[in-house]
């Protein structure tokens, strides 16, 4: 759905910062009619930001925003044809259901007859008939969070914007919401841009993913191409679990790292120095072969699906994904095929030989995927 | 609720300061000192509430409504005095309060944390003793006063400020003003940003998001401000002791004549009685207004 259709909004070279804090550098991309783009990164990130200045809550101290090409950088919010569902919900206590819903239409004059049945549509739309009597207070998290979606798109925009919407709900209602909001998405074909620090969310959802990192775009691509082809070692840590090895192209297909060769289906300069990522699902815990690369077993975890497994090489931790249990103590080969390997461009982020990231880069990842719906600012 | 005995010191309190003395004001209304020296019951204060002299209703200053005059008790009289007082000087209030913590509550979001110097003088006068403060409008005020010569020494006429209606109103209107800037202020400042930001992306612009936003969720705050305004202001008798020259009657200080110098006790106490009911009445009518009153208002 994303290629193909014209921008219907694009941020073009904005950079912002507060005081001394450079919160975003030269911020480009595209968004394009009718796609859900998620813009994703750990907290501090800048994402929310982005997504404050296509609202027009923040100005960029350079660079512009271009609404189907002309500039939206003079228009305030509240003419901006984009609707915005925000991160705790930014409900109106003193209004009930209804009247959060019928906010905009009210505003914009309309019809008593047209309001009541467009409100009306839009709770059905989010599986709320007959919420319209009740008080904000009176709802629980996941129906504050559909009141809001449709307080937005009764309106019609055509784009909807979304701060961490799923943020404060439990994991069994994220998962719901998040094919719901998918659904709702292709069903109203509105643009969706949706702003996470939930690799998995964004990978689920997207038509697009941007991947930020304190301020600055790391990657844009569809969820496989960031997942299989990431660019560097922070996008490819940051989405979804990895073994990230500094390696160098010995001639095109052939590349070497922790101290073997491999063949692998990447053409690059002779003699370049690259990180590689293997995706632990990837690898199969094989015999111990002559020459193959070998490693002890130090630790296996139950993970309901999988057992998730480290097995150490010459100092180097391996994280593999089996549905087949090894034993602690064990002694196996890491066996993967030339399609696995996925090649990157060094970049700041690159590890050391034994494959252990930069403290900050890892520090950050982590702790993004520890505290929920932090407002990233 | 082990800890309940925690909440007996205040219980103790409130029975010895003002479940006691409320009792005693309602027995003094109920009785008359009978020349034996015993009490007996009667009706006499508060008979003597709606008889009296009849006088020319007084409203906002006026006698007479298109040549009507309307005799009424001196008491009542007084009585409807007193409540237009204190309603204009509630209104008066708002509307200079309402702004000026509208203001504050911006600066504070603006500075994020840290003591508003502005906040800060504007709560400092409380700190002072209000007897002193009024003390300080008299002489400001005085037909020879600071305002009067600074009027004479530009060559203007001179004005009476005090001892009249004006006076008086000025005199409630500093005092209070306070009382109505911080529940609002503090009510406020509690106001989601990111509620007005979202009703800026559903369309409203400045002067929408006030009125269908901020005006809304401040409401509270103004119920507050007004019942902590209005109480004194219906009440006082300081203010109209001291602006008023003792020419000029409230209901507050009619009740501190009957007390202290007419030693009507009877009459003194049914008077409070009437004029407690009086307020009590016209809070409950206010607070029943709000849904969810939670600006920290005086719940009855």
């Amino acid at each position: 759905m994303a290629e193909g259709t014209r921008p219907i909004l694009e941020l073009v070279g904005v950079n912002k910062s507060y005081g001394d804090t450079q919160v975003l550098t030269d911020i480009s991309f595209p968004i394009r009619s009718n796609e859900f783009i998620t813009l994703l990164g750990p907290s501090g990130c800048g994402k929310t930001t982005t997504l404050r200045i296509l609202a027009g809550f923040e100005r960029p101290d350079s660079g512009d925003v271009l609404f189907e090409g002309a500039s939206l950088l003079d228009v305030p919010p509240f003419k901006r044809r984009l609707n915005t569902v925000f991160q705790r919900y930014a409900l109106f206590p003193h209004l009930d259901v209804f009247e959060n819903v019928a906010f905009g239409l009210r505003l914009r004059k309309t019809p008593e007859a047209e309001v009541k049945a467009r409100v009306a549509a839009a709770l059905k739309t989010v599986d709320l008939d007959g919420y319209g009597k009740r008080w904000v207070d009176q709802l629980s998290g996941g129906q504050m969070q559909r009141v809001a979606i449709a307080r937005a798109i009764v309106n019609g925009p055509e784009i909807l914007l979304l701060d961490e919407p799923l943020g404060a709900l439990d994991l069994k209602m994220r998962k719901e919401m998040q094919i719901e909001l998918k659904d709702m998405q292709k069903r109203l074909g509105i643009t969706f841009v949706y702003v996470t620090h939930d690799q998995e969310e964004a990978l689920t959802m997207s038509d697009t993913v941007v991947v930020m990192r304190e301020g600055v775009i790391q990657q844009v691509g569809s969820p496989t191409d960031v997942y299989n082809e990431p660019r560097n070692a922070f996008v490819a840590d940051f989405i979804g679990e990895s073994n990230i090895l500094p390696a160098r192209m010995e001639k095109d297909f052939e590349i070497a790292f922790a101290g073997h060769r491999f063949a692998c289906v990447d053409r690059r300069r002779a003699e370049a120095d690259v990180d590689v990522v293997v995706r632990p699902e990837d690898i199969v815990l094989a015999p111990p072969v002559e020459g193959g690369l070998n490693g002890v077993v130090t630790s296996v975890v139950f993970k309901g699906v999988h057992y998730e497994m480290i097995v150490e090489c010459d100092g180097t931790e391996w994280m593999v994904h089996s549905t087949d249990q090894a034993a602690e103590g064990d002694r196996a080969a890491l066996v993967f095929g030339p399609e696995d390997i996925h090649v990157m461009d060094r970049s700041p982020f690159s590890p050391d030989a034994h494959g252990i990231l930069p403290a900050d880069l890892a520090g950050r990842a982590a702790r993004a995927s520890a505290d929920e719906g932090d407002p990233d600012r | 609720m082990r800890l309940r005995w925690l909440a007996y010191p205040y219980v103790l309190w409130t029975v010895v300061f003002t479940v006691a003395p409320l009792l005693l004001v309602a027995w003094f209304a109920f009785t008359a000192v009978q020349p034996d020296g015993s009490s007996a019951f009667t009706l006499d204060g508060f008979r003597s509430i709606v008889a009296g002299d009849r006088v020319p209703l007084d409203l906002l200053g006026l006698q007479e409504v298109f040549g009507l005059t309307v005799g009424v008790p001196l008491y009542v009289n007084v009585f409807v005095k007193s409540l237009q007082i204190a309603l204009l000087s509630t209104l008066a209030c708002l509307l200079f309060g309402y702004p000026a913590a509208y203001l504050l509550a911006r600066r504070r979001a603006r500075q994020r944390g840290g003591t508003d110097l502005l906040l800060l003088l504007f709560v400092i006068p409380m700190w002072m003793n209000a007897l002193l403060r009024t003390y300080a409008w008299l002489a400001l005020l005085e037909p020879n006063g600071i305002v009067n010569t600074v009027l004479a020494a530009v060559g203007l006429p001179k004005g009476q400020f005090l001892y009249n209606d004006f006076g008086i109103g000025l005199g409630m209107v500093y005092n209070y003003l306070p009382f109505m800037v911080l529940p609002i202020y503090s009510v406020l400042v509690k106001v989601d940003r990111s509620l007005v930001e979202a009703a800026e992306d559903l369309g409203a612009d400045r002067r929408r998001v006030f009125t269908r936003v901020v005006l809304p969720l401040s409401m509270p705050g103004v119920m507050s401000g007004v019942n902590m305004v209005f109480m004194p202001a219906m009440t006082t008798f300081l203010i109209p002791n001291l602006l008023g020259g003792g020419r000029y009657m409230l209901i507050g200080n009619v009740i501190e004549r009957q007390y202290m110098i007419a030693r009507d006790w009877t009459t003194a106490s049914a008077l409070s009685i009437v004029l407690l009911v009086f307020v009590l009445a016209s809070m409950r009518f206010m607070t029943r207004y709000e849904k969810g009153n939670e600006g920290g208002g005086v719940l009855l």
